[in-house]
């Protein structure tokens, strides 16, 4: 017997797995199902009645998304009846839903609009009046106008499922159905945003977007965000110089077609706050300059003391750029550099340093253990994919570290060092669990790796991944969490320091101690300013934030939606942004003033444009040029560590919202931050919100 | 039916009286480990009769004894319209008004109600009555009939209606069922056939 149903569908004959809907059967041979409450991430709720379909011997149409196939089944999708019965739902859906499409922001890219083309009538039947529903309050991310809600409950089981916080729910029934939040509270996710998305009327939209542009005059660029290390595919949406939105691509070993709310709602950040000329310091005051005097000054500086200059490398900085400034650094003959501005004790080889289990690969895992690391926080959309599998079932997880509100069910081992000690020994109630899976995955968080001991707790973390069969000729569970999109790019880059050269404290104490006389920060802004003592501060950068406030010289530099450039997300897959915008002003790209810099230092860079420079880049590091490839690591293997100390780990994400210099210029994520903490004191406050 | 919302005005807290906790331990321990879930209903009914209505403090209560999220209570609160979201009297009249009992005389029913106690939703000053017409209580052959609390009072006509109301008021005892000289829905004046062999 064979494994496989065939079926015909219009005449087509398809074999299909069982258990598999008529509807994806149907699409399986070619014939296109209108649909509004299927989601193929989501559980079927069969609630629309929009794809319904014929089935041969059945007595009425069935809904082809709940309905599995049986052999020899005979589906048409095209018969008049099918036809008719499609029109008959149209017509209940329109019954109720206003006519409002010239005012509303789904206009041009609503699936109810689209269907109502293919199978809604010209009038309606409909003589009595229409109902309303009174608007709820889902947060400062989506809006809503539930008037033209038609009850799909998408959001309702995104909110349930995928982001894991069980707050929207349809109350009411039949007529008087209406969906909401408990009490229109907002919103206690960092997804929020994808039921915006997901939403096939306009029911619930974009909040900052309202009433701001039409799909259909927006210039629509695909690249790749910067917000966490995840590096999900995203679309930014142009008017002119002006980014409108940010929406989701799909990529299914990535962000499948989930974005967080930082990375989707971050787009007004990109419009404020920019640097969009050099600036000098004169006076105690930042003045505008012209490139030229502004290299001059760096010029005068800098000369005969390129060996006293050290450079650090930001979160959410471009391949190109790390690689053009570890080059002026290597010309200019100084080992002081380092891409780890939070001070992470990670260095190669690379298998020490990336998520090597893969994002997709969590889903064959078989154990879990959180090492320092917040996912939820840290990184949303990989931390939607642990819950994917933990809803799979047969999924322990454990975390070291305060106790959080994860989004699955995850048991608190310990609070630091201590307990990973313990489960290293093997003494732990965990430890049986880890030993007993065939793929137990190990997360370490830069919460972890930040401290004096980092190098002890990677030592030990890998350790743990060696004894726990993490490890394998088939399966690699060490994995490392980044929170900068930045991160991987300039380990794999070397923006390390070389021989005798000082590391990001390092810098920062010779800075101090008048050792180091300039120090050039490329889009590192969270170095708190008084750190770098009296040293010259050269900004490289695209917002005006805390590196520039303290600058003596800003150069501007392109944001990661205008320029072309190579970004490595944490578990070492090589993605490319496209630029959506050229720089503001005149801001140039990154890779460009190193260049400029390099020339008039009378050191130039052997490159010219940007073939070139990733030419240069791609013999440094060959994997760079695959782009969307994974490529194959070596296994980690433990630094040699002084012993763990005693003290709990910390988490590197507590503000979600203002991690990056981005962010922090955003509007929005500063509403997001606010109705955070409004939610969090009224539930510890009154414990009633009624 | 129209739309059913949360009353304006809500207690600060509710809790279980220590007998009906035990009675709903009782309840959640008929189902299976991890589906206490199904105890929704019970629970929220039980809290119904301890509160007289359903306020919000009790469906999160619930919603929290049964370890499920407060909206997922909310929806089946809100699903049920055995489930008063606002206040109602001592004495809760619900007056069937659906056809069988509209054809025998609801109607008049509801003009006692509109008389007696006043609109819909209304609680007379004493707290001791409030009305809502519903849908078929499955009476219909002893129609009209009203619900009040949980017994059915049944063949009314508008005098022994609000008779019945007042007396219900004063606190005196009344007869359930039928209002006139019938024996449950047995024809009036006796059986008119099966009286026996002759």
């Amino acid at each position: 017997m064979s494994d496989q149903v065939n079926l015909t569908v219009d005449g087509i004959r398809v074999s299909v797995a069982p258990g598999t809907t008529i509807l994806q059967a149907c699409e399986e041979a070619g014939a296109e199902i209108p649909r509004f409450c299927y989601h193929e991430r989501l559980s079927v709720a069969g609630n629309c009645r929009m794809c319904l379909v014929e089935v041969e011997k059945a007595p009425k149409p069935v809904a082809s998304c709940a309905m599995p196939v049986a052999p020899d089944m005979v589906v048409s999708t095209k018969s008049d009846s099918v036809k008719a019965a499609r029109e008959g739902v149209m017509e209940f859906l329109l019954i109720n839903h206003p006519l409002d499409c010239p005012i509303c922001d789904q206009g041009g890219e609503c699936d109810l609009q689209d269907q109502a083309l293919g199978f809604g009538g010209d009038a309606s039947r409909f003589a009595d009046n229409k109902r309303a529903v009174e608007n709820k309050h889902m947060g400062p991310l989506v809006s809503t106008i539930m008037t033209r809600c038609i009850h799909c409950t998408r959001c309702v089981r995104f909110a349930q499922e995928v982001a894991g916080v069980p707050e929207i729910g349809a109350i009411g029934r039949g007529e008087d159905m209406e969906i909401t939040t408990y009490l229109e509270a907002s919103l206690d996710s960092e997804m929020s945003g994808n039921v915006i998305d997901l939403c096939p009327v306009g029911a619930l939209t974009s909040r900052p977007y309202a009433f701001t542009a039409r799909p259909w005059e927006l210039k629509k660029t695909e690249t790749i965000d910067v917000m966490d290390a995840v590096g999900s595919n995203i679309r930014v949406d142009m008017r002119g110089r002006e980014a409108m939105r940010i929406m989701p691509r799909n990529h299914d070993d990535v962000n499948e077609e989930w974005l967080s709310d930082k990375s989707r709602f971050v787009w007004d950040g990109l419009n404020t706050q920019r640097l969009d000329r050099p600036y000098v310091r004169a006076r105690k005051n930042l003045t505008p300059a012209s490139w030229d005097d502004a290299f001059a000054l760096i010029a005068k500086k800098l000369a005969g003391k390129g060996a006293k200059t050290a450079a650090i490398a930001g979160d959410l900085v471009c391949g190109e750029g790390q690689f053009a400034l570890k080059a002026l650094m290597d010309k200019l003959e100084s080992p002081h550099v380092d891409c780890r501005q939070d001070g992470a004790k990670l260095s190669g080889p690379r298998g020490n340093y990336i998520f090597n289990t893969s994002i997709a690969g969590i889903e064959d895992a078989d154990a879990l253990l959180l090492i320092g690391t917040n996912p939820r926080l840290e990184a949303p959309v990989l931390n939607a994919r642990i819950r994917k599998r933990y809803l799979m079932g047969d999924f322990p997880i454990a975390t070291i570290g305060a106790p959080v509100e994860l989004t699955y069910e995850a048991e608190t081992l310990g609070a630091g060092p201590d307990t990973l000690a313990e489960l290293v020994a093997g003494k732990h109630g965990f430890s049986d669990v880890l030993a007993k899976a065939k793929r137990p995955m190990i997360i370490v968080g830069q919460g972890a790796l930040t401290r004096a001991d980092g190098d002890a707790v990677l030592a030990a973390a890998i350790e743990l991944a060696e004894k726990s069969s993490a490890i394998s000729d088939t399966w690699n569970g060490f994995n490392v969490l980044h929170t900068a999109a930045a991160r991987v790019a300039g380990l794999d880059l070397g923006l390390l320091p070389g021989e005798g050269g000082l590391d990001v404290a390092g810098i920062q104490d010779a800075a101090q101690s008048g050792d180091v006389e300039t120090v050039i920060l490329y889009g590192a802004d969270e170095i708190a300013g008084a750190s770098l003592g009296d040293a010259f501060v050269i900004y490289i950068g695209s917002h005006g934030d805390r590196g520039a406030h303290r600058a003596d010289v800003i150069l501007p530099a392109a944001a990661y939606t205008e320029k072309q450039a190579i970004y490595v997300n944490t578990e070492g897959r090589v993605q490319m942004t496209e630029p959506a915008a050229t720089p503001p002003g005149e801001a140039r790209e990154d890779w460009k003033i190193f260049r400029a810099l390099s020339e008039v230092l009378g050191l130039t860079l052997p490159f010219d444009n940007l073939a070139e420079v990733r030419r240069a880049m791609f013999e440094v590091a060959p994997h760079f040029a695959q782009i969307d490839g994974l490529s194959e690591s070596a296994a980690p293997k433990a630094p040699a560590a002084q012993k763990m100390a005693k003290a709990a780990f910390d988490y590197s994400v507590t503000d979600f919202y203002f991690t990056n210099p981005i962010a922090r210029a955003s509007a929005t994520m500063a509403d997001c931050a606010k109705a955070k903490q409004q939610r969090d004191g009224e539930i510890e406050g009154t414990g009633t919100h009624g | 039916m129209s739309v059913r919302r949360l009353h304006a005005e809500q207690p600060d807290s509710f809790a279980f009286t220590e007998e009906n906790v035990s009675w709903a331990t009782g309840q959640i321990a008929k189902f299976p480990e991890g589906r206490q879930a199904s105890a929704i209903i019970p629970l929220l009914w039980q809290a119904q009769k301890q509160a007289g209505w359903l306020p919000e403090p009790a469906i999160r209560y619930v919603a929290d004894m049964l370890d499920m999220p407060h909206i997922r209570a909310m929806e089946v609160a809100t699903f049920y319209t055995m489930f008063n979201l606002s206040p109602v009297g001592e004495h809760f009249v619900q007056l069937c008004g659906t056809t069988p009992c509209w054809l025998r005389g609801a109607d008049d029913l509801k003009s006692v109600c509109r008389k007696v106690i006043g609109e819909q939703g209304d609680i007379t000053e004493d707290g001791k009555l409030s009305w809502l017409e519903v849908e078929c209580l499955g009476a219909c052959v002893n129609a009209p009939m009203v619900q009040i609390n949980d017994d059915f009072y049944e063949d009314l006509t508008a005098e022994n209606f609000e008779q019945l109301l007042d007396d219900l008021r004063h606190g005196k005892e009344v007869a359930t069922g039928p209002q006139n000289s019938r024996h449950g829905s047995e024809p009036e004046g006796g059986l008119t056939v099966l009286k026996g062999d002759k």
